[in-house]
Parts: C-alpha cells; sequence; structure tokens
C-alpha cells in the first residue's frame, strides 16, 4: 500500500498561467536554495568525505515529487509507492538501502533524507540529500568491502523509516544505528547537518510560496519543468540519431580476480523519445562491485551530458523524463537482485559516464569527449595509534580530465560535481601519515590535439600499524582516447616496504597491514586524449614540456621533437609525416588494445598482476513472489 | 595639519574627498582617472580639491587611498613573473590545487583551467621536510638550492614565493630560504607563506602567497611612486592604503603583503557607507553598490562589516581577511538575452562594459542593457546626464530592448520591465548570500545604494527583500573616497593553533592573544598611533572537533577569566545554532586565535542640510513617463540640490543629481534626513511618522 499523505487543508492547488519572468524568478530562488543546501552540509558535517570532498547531493522537488532544482533525479514517487504509512507535517525518512528505494542511492554508505515540506496544512514540495558516512558498520572500516558476496555483510542498513515524527527525533532508532558504525560520533553530526540543511531548503520553499502565492509557486514549478522538457525535446531531436549507437566499456575486475565486467549500451531515437537499452551488460557480479543504477537517474546524467556538451546554458530538472526511456535487463551488473552486494558500485558508476560520452558523442563526433571519468579511487586507512585511539581515513583521489573538443583535461582533477581533495596538512595533522609526493604523473595523460589531464601520484608514508583498503580500476583497460587522441595511462599501485621490498597491489583490495615506514605509492590514471595529437601546436608541447607534464620522450608521440628546451621544427615536421603515413587516418576511438585476450596476454609483465579469471556468474531470476514481497519494505 | 584626503581611483573617474578634521567640513572633486599611471590624476585632484578648500596641499596630514592597482593586476594577468619554492614532492601543488572543477556534474566537459600565478617552469623544490608539528623530519639540503635557484636567476624571476609543507607550524626553512635567496637573487622581493598567511591548508597558503609575488612588483612601485608625488607637493604626509578587510595599511606594510589588497576598491565604499548611515542611525545595513559590470553587496551587522577570511578576485580565491563582498555580474551594462532553446530570459553575466556600453550612450552599442531598460522605462530621463554630459537616446535604447521583446513576444516596455526585475532578482541572490545564507534577516537591516546606479534600483530590492528604509546618500559616486578618508587605522595578529579545549585552558588562550596583541599594536605604534587611543579586541576561531568549518567568535577577556573557556564554546553553540539550526554535544576545538588593534577614526559630522517643508516641490523640475510594473505612470522629476531636510518625497519620483538617478516607486516615500540621505519606505512605514 503506497504512503498517505495527512493534509489538513485539503484545498487543490490551481494551476494558473504566470508570467515567464516570475518563473526565472522563482528558478534562480530555488537554486540559490539549493547551493544554500550544500553550504549548511559542508560547514557543518565531519565525515572529510562530505566536508572536505563534498560526496553529497541535494535535492529539491514539487509536490508530485518531481526535482526542479539538484543532481540526481527524483526517487519520490517511487518511495511513496513502497512506503507503508503516513506522510505528516514534521517527518524526516531516513533510508539507506539501495532496493528500497530503487537505486536513489546505490550503496548504503549513502544516507538518504527526505522531507516533506508543509505550508499551511498542505505538501508544497519536497526536500531531499543524500551524503557519504565515513562508516556504516560491516565486515571492513569504510564499509566497503571488496569481497561481500551479499549486501548483509555491508553494514547497517535502513529501510525507510521515519527518522524523525511530527518534529521529534526518534532517539531509540538512531541510538541503533550509530551503535552499528565505527565512527558514531560522525554519523551523528552528518545526519544533523543533512536535517539542517533540508530545512533550510523548506524554509526556503514556503518562503517563496508566501511571496508569490502558493497557487504561483505550484505553478511556477511545473512551467519549469515544462520549460525544461521543451528544451531537451530540442535538443534530442538535434542531436540524438535515429540509427542505433552501439558503445560498451569495462570495469577491469571484480576483486575476487575476475574480469573484465562488459558494460553495453545502444542508443537511438524514436521520434521525440531517446531509447537507452542496456542490454548485452554482462550479469551480476558475486562480489560488491554491482551498480543498482536508477533509471530516472540515469537520465539525468544523460540530460546533463546533453546539455553540458550542446547547450550549457539550460537549467536541467526532472521536466524531460518521459523524452527517455531506459531499459536495464534485470540481474544484471546494473540492476542486480537483492541481496547481491553493492558498496564497490563506484567503479561501475564511473564507467557508466564513460559509456554515456562514447555513446553521445557516436552522433557528432565533433563534440566528442575522450574517457577518463573512470572512477573514484579510495584509499582507506585504519587502526589503533600509540594512545590506543582508533583512527580511520576515508579519502577520495582523482584522476586525468579527458582532453574535450574545448580543451585540455586538467590535470589531477575531480569530475565528480564540486567534489575537492583533503589538504595534505589536514590529514598529517589528523592521521599518523606523511605525504611524502603529491603530483601528477608525467607523460600519464592520453595525447591528443587536447592533451588528456595527468593523473595523480600520492606518496603515503605510514607512520603506525595500521590497515589500509584500496578501491580503483582503469589499471587492466584503458581510459579511451577519441577522434585520433591515444589513451590515458593505467593505474597503479605499490606498496614498498620499510624493509626494502615492494608489492604491487591489486587495484581492489581490503586489510593490507602496513607498518611505520612503509611508503605507499598510489597513482591514478590519466585522462585520454581528444583530436588527433600531430595536430597540437608544437609550442604547447613544448609548454608542457618545459612544465615537467610531457617529458620529451613524451613529446615525440605529438611528433614533436625537441632540442635543448626548444621545438626543432624540421624534425617534427618530418616525424609527424612519417607518424601520419604510419598510422593511417585516425580511428573514432583507440582503446589501447586489440581485444581482451590480447590485453590479458601481456597483462603480468606490463602491470606487475596476474590477469583476472572470465568472470562465472551466478544467474538468477527473481520469482514473482519474491519480488512482491521486497516492494513490502519490513516484509522482504 | 589638520586635513584628511579620501582618494578613490575607479576605472573611469578618480574622486577625492578632502575633510577638515576640526570642523568635520568637506569638500569632493572628480577628476578623469589615469589608468596608466593613476598617480598622474591623484595628483590633479589633489590640487583641484585644495584650491577649492583654499588650503595649500601641505596642511594635508593623512592620505587614506583604497586602490585597485592590486585588483586590475590579477584580473589582467599583468603581475610579475613569479619563482616558487615547495618542498620536495610538491611542485604541482597550484597545477592541481584543489582538484575543483566547477559548474556541476559535467561541468569538466567545459571547463578550461588558467594557468598558475607562478608558472611550473619557474617553481623548484627544496629538498627538506618539517612534520605537521612543526619537527623538522629532513633539514634543508642547502647545497642544491642554491643550484636551483641560480636557475631561477637565470630565468629572470621579478618576485620568488617561498611555501613549505607545515610551514605554519614551524618556519625555520623558510626564513633560511630567503637568506640564501637575498644571496643568490639580491634586490628579488620575497614572500614566505610562513608569514603571508600562517594557516594551515597548503594550497590556500602557496597560493596566497603567490598572488602577493604577483601583485608585488606593480604595487610597490605605484606607491611609491604615489608616495613620492605626494610628498612633492603637499610634503610630509602619512600615505595609507586602504585594505580588503576595510582597515589601514601603512604604504610600508602595503608594499609587503600586497595582497591584503585585493578588495581595497570595494571596501572603502563599504566603510562609507557604513559612515553615513551610521550618522543617520541605522547600524545594521545591506550595502549595495551597483557599477557598470557587476554589483558589490555587504553586511553590516551593529556598525562593524562582516569578515571572511577569504578573498576572491576573477577566478583566484587567495586567504586574505576581507569585508564580506560579494559580486554578482549584474550591473548598468549587463546585457539581455533570450537563448533559443528556452527562451527564458537572462541578464548578464555579459556585459557591454564602458565601451561601447549601453546602446542609449549612442556610442555604438547595440546590445539591450540594464541602462536600456531603465532609459526605457523612464527611470534614466532624458534631462539627465550621465556623469555631467553623457546624453542618453531613447530611440537606441528602445530598438535594443525591442531585440528581447520580439524574442519573447512581449511589448518594448513589458521587456524592459523584464530586464529590470530579473536583474533586481539576479542583485537580490547575491544580498541572500551576505544575509539569509549567514542566518541574518533582511528585514532587520536598512538598505544603502551608492554606485552610479544603485539608486536606480534600491527601491525596488529594498521591496524585494524588506529592508527599509532604502538609503540613498548624497554623492553616491564619492562614498569610497568618503570611505577610504574616515577609516581607522588597523592591524591584526593571527595564528593558527589546533587544540581541543581540554587540551588548554583559558590561561594559555589569553597569554597567546596578549602576545598576538603586542605584535598588532607594534605596526600602529610604528605608524605614531598613540598607545592610549588604541583598541584591542580578540577572536578565536573554533569549531567542533572533527568539523572542517571555523565561526569565529568575539572573545571577552574578562568574561574569560571568569568563565574560563565556557565563554567561548557558550556563545559558539549559539552561533552554530543561529546559522545552522542545531548546536552539538561534542567537544570544542580552537582553529586559530587572533588579536585585532584599532587607532582611533575620525570622529567628524557631516554638517546637516537647511531644513524645509514637507513638499518638496520647491526641488521639483519636471514630469516624465514611466512604466512601473508594468503600469504607465507620470513621475515628478526633483533636482536634488534643491532638496531640503524634512521633504517628502511621494512615489512615483526620480531625483536626479551629478552622478546618480534615484528612482521612488508608487506607494512609496523618499524622506529627506537632515543631513541629505533619502530614506525610501513603503507609506505608512512606521519610518514615515
Amino acid at each position: 500500500m503506497p504512503a498517505r499523505i495527512v493534509q489538513k487543508n485539503r484545498r487543490p492547488f490551481r494551476k494558473l498561467k504566470v508570467d515567464s519572468v516570475t518563473i526565472d524568478i522563482i528558478e534562480s530562488a530555488l537554486r540559490n536554495a539549493r547551493f544554500e543546501m550544500d553550504t549548511v552540509l559542508f560547514r557543518t558535517a565531519m565525515s572529510p568525505g562530505i566536508r572536505e570532498q563534498h560526496d553529497e547531493f541535494p535535492l529539491i522537488a514539487n509536490l508530485e515529487g518531481k526535482m526542479v532544482v539538484g543532481q540526481f533525479g527524483s526517487f519520490i514517487h517511487g518511495f511513496l509507492q513502497g512506503y507503508d504509512g503516513t506522510v505528516e507535517e514534521g517527518d524526516v525518512f531516513l533510508t539507506n538501502d539501495p532496493y528500497s528505494c530503487n537505486g536513489a542511492i546505490s550503496h548504503i554508505n549513502d544516507w538518504l533524507m527526505l522531507m516533506p515540506v508543509y505550508k499551511d496544512g498542505r505538501v508544497i514540495a519536497w526536500a531531499a540529500m543524500f551524503g557519504h558516512m565515513t562508516d556504516v558498520g560491516g565486515k571492513v572500516p569504510g564499509s566497503l568491502p571488496t569481497d561481500a558476496r551479499t549486501f548483509y555483510e555491508e553494514g547497517v542498513a535502513v529501510p525507510p523509516v521515519k527518522i524523525i515524527r511530527g518534529g521529534k527525533l526518534q532517539d531509540d532508532v538512531l541510538k541503533i544505528i550509530l551503535h552499528n558504525c565505527r565512527l558514531p560520533t560522525w554519523n551523528y553530526s552528518d545526519f544533523h547537518a543533512i536535517v539542517a540543511a533540508l530545512r533550510t531548503a523548506a524554509i526556503r520553499c514556503v518562503d517563496l510560496s508566501r511571496r508569490f502565492g502558493d497557487d504561483v509557486f505550484y505553478s511556477a514549478m511545473d512551467a519549469m519543468l515544462e520549460r525544461n522538457k521543451r528544451a531537451m525535446r530540442e535538443l534530442i531531436r538535434r542531436t540524438v540519431p535515429e540509427k542505433k549507437q552501439h558503445f560498451e566499456d569495462y570495469v577491469c575486475d571484480d576483486g575476487m580476480n575476475m574480469g573484465p565486467y562488459r558494460i553495453a549500451c545502444a542508443m537511438w531515437r524514436e521520434g521525440d523519445t531517446c531509447i537507452f537499452d542496456f542490454a548485452g551488460t554482462d550479469p551480476q557480479s558475486i562480489s560488491s562491485i554491482n551498480f543498482l543504477l536508477n533509471e530516472e537517474m540515469f537520465k539525468m546524467f544523460a540530460g546533463v551530458y546533453m546539455i553540458m556538451v550542446f547547450d550549457p546554458q539550460i537549467l536541467f530538472n526532472d521536466g524531460f523524463y518521459d523524452l527517455m526511456e531506459v531499459r536495464i535487463p534485470e540481474g544484471t551488473l546494473l540492476k542486480p537482485l537483492k541481496p547481491a552486494a553493492l558498496s564497490c558500485r563506484t567503479h561501475a558508476l564511473g564507467r557508466i559516464f564513460d559509456v554515456l560520452g562514447g555513446l553521445l558523442g557516436q552522433g557528432n563526433p565533433a563534440f566528442m569527449c575522450a574517457a577518463g571519468f573512470s572512477d573514484s579511487p579510495h584509499f582507506m586507512y585504519s587502526g589503533y595509534d600509540k594512545n590506543g585511539e582508533w583512527y580511520q581515513l576515508y579519502q577520495i583521489g582523482f584522476g586525468g580530465i579527458p582532453g574535450k573538443p574545448f580543451g585540455d583535461g586538467p590535470d589531477g582533477h575531480s569530475l565528480w560535481p564540486s567534489f575537492t581533495n583533503v589538504p595534505n596538512e589536514f590529514l598529517e595533522s589528523y592521521f599518523p601519515l606523511r605525504i611524502d609526493t603529491y603530483e601528477t604523473i608525467t607523460d600519464s595523460g592520453g595525447p591528443g590535439k587536447f592533451r588528456g589531464g595527468n593523473g595523480i601520484r600520492i606518496g603515503y608514508r605510514i607512520l603506525e600499524p595500521g590497515e589500509v583498503s584500496i578501491h580503483d580500476d582503469r589499471w587492466l583497460t584503458y581510459p579511451w582516447g577519441v577522434n585520433g587522441g591515444l589513451p590515458g595511462s593505467r593505474s597503479r599501485k605499490l606498496l614498498k616496504r620499510a624493509d626494502g621490498s615492494e608489492q604491487v597491489l591489486p587495484s581492489k583490495t581490503d586489510r593490507v597491514k602496513v607498518e611505520p615506514g612503509d611508503l605507499l605509492v598510489y597513482e591514478t590514471w590519466g585522462g585520454g586524449g581528444c583530436g588527433d595529437p600531430l595536430e597540437r601546436e608544437p609550442a604547447m608541447v613544448a609548454f608542457d614540456v618545459d612544465a615537467g607534464l610531457v617529458s620529451v620522450e613524451g613529446a615525440r608521440r605529438y611528433g614533436v621533437v625537441l632540442k635543448n628546451g626548444r621545438v626543432d621544427a624540421a624534425a617534427t615536421q618530418a616525424l609527424r609525416a612519417e607518424m601520419a603515413t604510419r598510422r593511417g587516418a585516425p580511428a573514432l576511438f583507440d582503446r589501447g588494445f586489440r581485444d581482451i585476450a590480447e590485453l590479458k596476454g601481456r597483462c603480468k609483465a606490463e602491470t606487475g598482476l596476474e590477469p583476472p579469471a572470465a568472470p562465472q556468474f551466478q544467474a538468477r531470476t527473481r520469482s514473482r513472489r519474491r519480488a512482491a514481497a521486497e516492494a513490502r519494505p519490513g516484509r522482504a | 595639519m589638520s586635513y584628511r584626503l579620501g582618494i578613490d581611483v575607479g576605472g573611469t573617474f578618480t574622486d577625492l574627498l578632502l575633510v577638515d578634521e576640526k570642523s568635520g567640513r568637506t569638500w569632493s572633486a572628480k577628476v578623469p582617472s589615469t589608468p596608466k599611471d593613476q598617480s598622474v590624476g591623484v595628483l590633479a585632484g589633489l590640487m583641484r580639491v585644495c584650491r577649492q578648500a583654499g588650503i595649500a596641499p601641505s596642511a594635508i596630514g593623512h592620505v587614506m587611498h583604497g586602490t585597485t592597482v592590486a585588483t586590475n593586476t590579477v584580473l589582467t594577468s599583468s603581475g610579475a613573473k613569479v619563482g616558487l619554492v615547495t618542498t620536495r614532492g610538491y611542485r604541482q601543488v597550484l597545477q592541481i590545487a584543489r582538484s575543483y572543477v566547477p559548474g556541476g556534474l559535467g561541468g569538466w566537459v567545459i571547463y578550461n583551467k588558467s594557468l598558475p600565478m607562478a608558472p611550473l617552469a619557474l617553481t623548484i623544490e627544496a629538498d627538506e621536510r618539517v612534520d605537521a608539528r612543526g619537527e623538522i623530519v629532513r633539514p634543508l639540503d642547502e647545497g642544491a638550492l642554491r643550484a636551483s635557484l641560480a636557475k631561477l636567476k637565470s630565468a629572470k624571476i621579478e618576485a620568488l614565493t617561498v611555501s613549505l609543507i607545515n610551514a605554519f607550524a614551524n618556519d625555520a626553512h623558510e626564513r633560511r630560504i630567503r637568506e640564501i635567496a637575498a644571496d643568490v637573487l639580491p634586490r628579488v622581493p620575497v614572500s614566505l607563506s610562513s608569514e603571508v598567511v600562517p594557516e594551515m591548508q597548503e594550497y590556500e597558503r602557496t597560493v596566497t602567497t603567490v598572488a602577493n609575488s604577483y601583485v608585488r612588483p606593480v604595487v610597490q612601485r605605484y606607491v611609491n611612486s604615489l608616495g613620492k608625488k605626494l610628498a612633492s607637493k603637499a610634503g610630509e604626509v602619512k600615505l595609507h592604503i586602504l585594505r580588503s578587510d576595510g582597515g589601514l595599511a601603512s604604504a610600508a606594510s602595503a608594499e609587503e603583503y600586497p595582497v591584503n589588497l585585493l578588495m581595497s576598491g570595494p571596501a572603502g565604499g563599504v566603510t562609507g557607507a557604513l559612515w553615513v548611515a551610521l550618522q543617520a542611525g541605522f547600524p545594521n545595513l545591506l550595502t549595495v553598490d551597483v557599477g557598470g559590470t557587476s554589483t558589490d553587496v555587504a553586511l553590516i551587522m551593529d556598525g562593524v562589516p562582516r569578515l571572511r577570511r577569504e578573498t576572491t578576485v576573477g577566478d583566484v580565491t587567495v586567504r586574505a581577511s576581507s569585508v564580506d563582498i560579494r559580486s554578482v555580474g549584474a550591473g548598468g551594462g549587463s546585457i539581455a538575452h533570450v537563448p533559443d532553446l528556452t527562451k527564458a530570459l537572462r541578464v548578464g553575466p555579459q556585459s557591454a562594459g564602458a565601451d561601447p556600453g549601453p546602446a542609449a550612450y549612442g556610442r555604438g552599442g547595440t546590445e539591450p542593457t540594464v541602462t536600456d531598460a531603465n532609459v526605457v522605462l523612464g527611470y534614466l530621463p532624458p534631462m539627465q546626464r550621465l556623469g555631467g554630459d553623457l546624453e542618453l537616446d531613447r530611440a537606441l535604447a528602445a530598438r535594443a530592448v525591442g531585440k528581447v521583446a520580439a524574442a519573447l513576444g512581449k511589448s518594448v516596455e513589458d521587456a524592459a520591465q523584464g530586464i529590470y526585475d530579473i536583474v533586481n532578482e539576479n542583485m537580490v541572490g547575491a544580498l541572500r548570500l551576505v544575509s539569509v545564507e549567514q542566518g541574518h534577516d533582511p528585514r532587520d537591516y536598512a538598505l544603502i545604494a551608492f554606485g552610479g546606479a544603485g539608486p536606480l534600483h534600491a527601491n525596488a530590492l529594498s521591496r524585494l527583500l524588506g529592508s527599509w528604509p532604502a538609503i540613498i546618500p548624497p554623492g553616491p559616486g564619492v562614498l569610497c573616497a568618503l570611505g577610504d578618508a574616515t577609516t581607522a587605522l588597523r592591524d591584526e595578529s593571527a595564528r593558527t593553533y589546533i587544540r581541543k579545549f581540554s587540551e588548554t585552558s583559558a590561561k594559555e588562550i589569553t597569554g597567546i592573544l596578549e602576545q598576538l596583541a603586542k605584535t598588532a599594536a607594534a605596526a600602529l605604534e610604528h605608524e605614531k598611533v598613540p598607545a592610549q587611543e588604541m583598541r584591542r579586541s580578540f577572536q578565536v576561531d573554533v569549531r567542533y572537533h572533527g568539523q572542517g568549518l571555523r565561526l569565529t567568535i568575539d572573545v571577552d577577556a574578562k568574561d574569560l577569566a571568569k568563565r574560563g573557556l565556557k565563554a567561548i564554546s557558550d556563545p559558539f553553540d549559539a552561533e552554530h545554532k543561529r546559522l545552522f539550526t542545531f548546536a552539538l554535544p561534542l567537544e570544542h576545538e580552537f582553529v586559530a586565535l587572533r588579536a585585532v588593534v584599532q587607532g582611533r577614526g575620525i570622529t567628524v559630522k557631516r554638517p546637516a542640510i537647511p531644513r524645509g517643508s514637507r513638499d518638496p516641490k520647491a526641488a521639483a523640475v519636471g514630469r516624465q513617463a514611466v512604466t512601473i510594473d508594468h503600469r504607465k505612470a507620470q513621475a515628478t522629476v526633483y533636482d536634488r540640490a534643491k532638496l531640503r531636510a524634512g521633504n517628502r518625497i511621494k512615489g512615483p519620483a526620480i531625483v536626479i543629481e551629478m552622478d546618480s538617478t534615484t528612482v521612488v516607486l508608487p506607494k512609496h516615500t523618499g524622506l529627506v534626513d537632515k543631513l541629505g540621505n533619502i530614506l525610501i519606505y513603503p507609506d505608512g512605514h512606521k519610518g514615515l511618522r
């Protein structure tokens, strides 16, 4: 039974024709409110992942639950369908269970909170936000076990519960949850920070509704959705071909020495509708790299990418969702069945963006960006220090931004919205480690007319005995280049022990014991190159060499010959001519390998790691009875 | 020696304001700016204003100057060739920055990062290491450093920055490198991160110190040349430069730490607005400075401008205190357009600039700007001459606005009204950042508008925010110079101090604050401020242990002695609750300690204007057809110079003066106070009683 929304005021909203300038005003006011939510959370949260790195996402939705401003697409309708209970004024809901909200959040580290916004006894809007908690319990610190086989091993899962009932915090419920987390203080304050952000949004919505009138506010939100739909319809018509485009990419391994896993997608247009079909994607993994991909969220990703590439002025919201159809087969890596483990979904999530880039660009190669949105490398380090105090670090790293038709990809920057790095001086002050090296890796960005950004090399010097976890990808496959651009370099992790021995670590691993004096050299991938490297201005190549971002040897990959730091024009011309002949016409995609077998064949020699075995799948389909039970929280 | 001179150098005009410290009488002058060497315009203005006052330039004792030299150097990328020394392993600290890509999801697709102010090719590494507690892990390799510095020498760097990891905790290596640099690179100015901003966070410290080096030679040349020229005309004067935080720096300190001057110009406006508003009896204020391309806003609570611990110019953000001024790309020259896909009306951030400027200027501009909308709506009447001589062409304005009208399918008046409304909303967005986002209710604040275009929008902004009255000071254009002239000398000394409350004591904190106050006072003593005129205040930055934020709490030394650290934690909890709706039962942590020492400001008052009757008809100079809120009306036009104290201007009305135009909306009344300010209230408001 769907949720029952309790409203004292039953007067329906009237749909008015709202002057376009008023819509603009409400639109900018709501956009400001959404940024205010961010500000409140960043300033008060404690998990470094939220407060320093900004791993959080807000939204404001209209009373039907459609996102009007925000970044993760609306799940509210689905939530209301699945929640068996009432929604009342002053309630705030909490969940971190991806299976209960159809993947609106995709692993249990993300705490999602939802609040109805009431005014004069009626719901006028919804505010929601989620943030990544450093720890939610489970079998490993950080709650992202690479070897989990089921969701139950990953930590404390909270189905949608009314954590604040009529304005009153349900202390007992929160206590149980916090009791299962390793850093309860952080979760506690991050929880309150999210509530504060939701309240901020609610106050803004009520203010706006008061200023313009409830019916105008209601109608303006509707008009914003409609306006976005109109713009997106035009964009889809202009940019998505009716002919099917195919693209596929890979997650290198599953943390259990199997891989790579294929993500395949086709895109085409039928009338005004853009269709994405993930048929051909590999079945769900037995490890935790599954990514429960919410269809609406994928629409948002796709829409945002189209907007960014073709017309960044458009404000995106849920308005265009009718214009897209997303088909994801059940039981695959992107729609695993409960209780498949989900915690390490970051690799597939990152790869979805590369797949999108590969699809969208094919119809318009001139607008095509290279790959490099490849992952969200994690570093975790925990243990007890000399004083017997528990320390636990969760840090997100960055690689190189892909080359794009508008310019080079920055070196060591974030592809995730509003993410930042953690200052090393902060890390050294609060955790028992020293950062000996923090630099980008020369030549790691894929050469192109527009160079891919270099990856980052971080040298973590360990100062206390502890354990390290690593989550990364693109160690086997490469971030591909486009339109003649070459692929970026792959990631790599090397542990140099204090005793002088060295060990290449897998890209996904838990419980690596480390001792004082050990040095972990953590290298991320470079962005793919965009456009023909032989067309890059030789002076720009020389500039990068001068800066140390590209080596003299690396410059030759652009066909540029340097002598004593200066471009040798004649030698450059000759080399470029020779390379052009040898290469022939530039390919649309350069993946850096011919096929998977060939790639695996040179894996050990190039990476120092054994190639992963072909994945074994546990094919599962769900029974009708089970599907029905799962739709009712608390009875599954 | 009883005169003070305030100087504000703008893009087009240089404003000067001379104050007789005894009588409080003021004289102002406006001369064209001389962008090539600003001191030329300044000198011309100085001579003119002295002639007006009938005094010899040597009667001027203090010159207070707000300058945009540092700002423009950053905005036009015309700074010094800067070399940078980092710790080994950190050469790319500016290249990686904070890894932040603006623009939200997918923002990277269109993001092109600008080059760092210290090129990588001129960045060298020092083999050394200090840990987070300040212990030396690896001593400095001096031989290797000398060799690297020699390379920078042959590259002919013009300034050097030293920014080493954890230098906030121990500056020994940075100081040693300066000594070596003095040897290898004599005459190249050296900036140390441990001096410019001794705070944690390597990127912020480095970029701030590099920015200091970047603008330093330019500022040095300018301040030096200005000082010499002033001395040649006026003999021994003390030259002070207004800092971004609204305090004054000596010429010497300005030359050494120019990164503190990046907001010097706008800070003058805020202090000037404050000076005016305090005398009118309004200590709680939102300030709105509307220029040609942007609008700067700030919030003043209880007579104190809110500060923030960073300054942003263009895409450079540095750790230097500044008045919390937010800029939005919405000014008189902002261009309105209607994107093809969305059919939404947008205004700015593109601007027609000064050249060609708005279409109404008749200098070849064809894009519809905010000024053109104001002309179409009748708010800028034909009898108004901008800056005294510029004639406005309504037909050209209407033609330009017509483009937007056609795209929207509306009348020209409706389109102009749309532009006016949208740009007001954009300004309100900036005002919300400094008010509601910081937990302040704009209804508790008056709004003061200045800059050429501010008074055109003031009434509308106040109506949107509920901020009454809207204050229009006389001569809103010279407010910055006024602020410069009335500012007190101020210096502060701060240090990063990360300790949980349980690890320190009220006594220890008091000891450090006293020490910091001594350092800050020394700078004022150097400027010959008598000790009895110095006012000390203490601030601490605090958070809950584990948080990343820092809230600045004013410390009452007596209360601290009496109640211990609760005198800090209680107000912190209250502030946290006010800002974020909750407080936490968790341990508090100090982040930084700061002492501020301030000299006495000028105590002069502005003279009153003559009293008149309630009816301002003696000042009426005509009628003007206007469109307000989509309705046509006839507004009375008044000459500001003829207004008298006690006059009540019923809206719709327009008040013109040489450098600005004020709009009073229907159902609103502008009350002229005894100092000549126009205070606009909605009819029936208690302020009118």
